[in-house]
């Protein structure tokens, strides 16, 4: 049963750096504001999502894995208006660059 | 060396190259948003030293508030750097101001490296002592109870620097309100944020307060919560600042040292020492400071970002 766990945990967290690369990789390669923004909100949902997924079997108790998933929840809500707000900025000053 | 050791090599590096990012950062706004990375990445830092309150802090006031206070301050230097008008040091200064800083930096390097391996440390009298007190975490017992006259004090700063905002201001202003006036129709997706975000953020702060007795927390990170509630919701431009000469403003801002101050005299009357609590009744005289203190801390460092006031007072 624990080998199952720590399976579920290592493949979760796994996909979430994966993300997190990825959308690193995006942030610094994509070549206008928009496209890096779309790369970056990949990280922050899906990558911490998939971490957080990973660490809920391993919390230690229910309220503890509650917090886990309220920090992922503010991280979306704070990541979606972030890019929200960068992006109504980058479409005012009428440039994409 | 292990994987751990690892991380930790990576993470001082990746702190080295932020701050040096920070330093020759083009323009004041790319070297804030480096001087907030920097600041976050301290934060993990010392909970790898197991400092979970400094890493509070440090994001909450080191990073958060300084940073918001950086970027205003950015914001409204953007006319005169973009225009060119800034004074830059000649080559000669320059190299010295770098010598200096390398020379301090060297020695404070210096220090840390020649301590001794079993450093000087209170922490075993901190924790001898630590039921006297009624609390759980050391640092609040640090804090409140073992160097209450500094922590009186570190408020008594955060008062003069809310006075010396808003002295900034023009005399026709004086007494007015700080900041932008509430907006008919605020910016749909900052309201929105402030709207959901502001209610569960202060029950974070006072729960960060309140746990403050027994674990990592505190008045300090619990307000500064606080605070950056307040700061979004009239970022939002949900509501605006008060005016400055409002009674219960000033009162708020003077509450946490003032009454901190009344304690530490009662103490040299009931308890036989300034800033002594007495047996048994310490930890709920430390709650009530403390509590009056998250008020204060709640109300200053908004004032700090909006900054002095800049409309004239209504009567």
């Amino acid at each position: 049963m624990s080998l199952i766990v720590d399976l579920f945990s290592i493949v979760a967290i796994g996909a979430g750096v994966f993300f997190f690369l990825a959308g690193t990789v995006g942030l610094l390669r994509f070549p206008d504001a928009l496209s890096r923004l779309h790369a970056l909100t990949k990280a922050d949902n899906l990558g911490l999502g998939l971490v957080v997924l990973g660490l809920l079997p391993r919390s230690e108790s229910l309220l503890a894995a509650l917090k886990l998933v309220a920090i992922w929840a503010l991280v979306q809500l704070a990541g979606a208006t972030a890019a929200q707000l960068v992006g109504r900025a980058v479409r005012r000053k009428g440039t994409a660059a | 060396m292990s994987v751990l050791q690892a991380l930790d090599i990576c993470l001082a590096l990746l702190v080295f190259a932020v701050a040096a990012w920070t330093i020759f950062a083009p323009g004041a706004f790319a070297a804030t948003v480096g001087y907030v990375v920097y600041g976050l990445l301290l934060s993990l830092v010392w909970i790898r030293l197991f400092a979970v309150d400094v890493a509070l802090t440090e994001a909450a006031i080191g990073s958060g508030v300084t940073g918001v206070l950086l970027i205003g301050a950015a914001a409204r230097l953007r006319a005169t750097e973009s225009a060119g008008h800034e004074k830059s040091l000649s080559g000669l200064s320059r190299l010295l101001v770098a010598v200096l800083c390398v020379l301090v930096a060297l020695s404070l390097a210096g220090v840390v490296l020649l301590l001794p391996d079993q450093g000087p440390s209170l922490a075993p009298q901190s924790m001898q002592h630590l039921a006297e007190t009624g609390l759980g975490n050391p640092v609040t017992a640090v804090l409140i109870a073992y160097r209450a006259f500094d922590t009186m004090l570190e408020k008594v700063v955060l008062v003069l620097a809310v006075v010396g905002v808003w002295s900034l201001a023009a005399d026709r202003y004086w007494g007015g309100a700080p900041g932008e006036a509430r907006a008919e129709r605020p910016e749909p997706t900052l309201a929105f944020l402030a709207q959901i975000l502001a209610p569960l953020g202060v029950l974070v702060g006072i729960h960060v307060f309140w746990v403050g007795a027994d674990a990592p927390g505190g008045a300090f990170q619990g307000g500064a919560i606080l605070a950056a509630m307040w700061i979004i919701v009239t970022m939002a431009r949900l509501t605006e600042a008060p005016q400055t000469n409002a009674v219960w403003l000033r009162l708020a801002i003077v509450a946490g040292p003032l009454v901190f101050l009344a304690a530490g005299v009662a103490g040299a009357i009931i308890a036989g020492g300034f800033f002594a609590y007495p047996p048994g009744f310490a930890k709920p005289a430390i709650l009530f400071i403390e509590a009056f203190m998250v008020l204060s801390i709640a109300v200053a460092l908004p004032m700090l970002v909006a900054g002095p006031p800049r409309r004239e007072p209504r009567q």
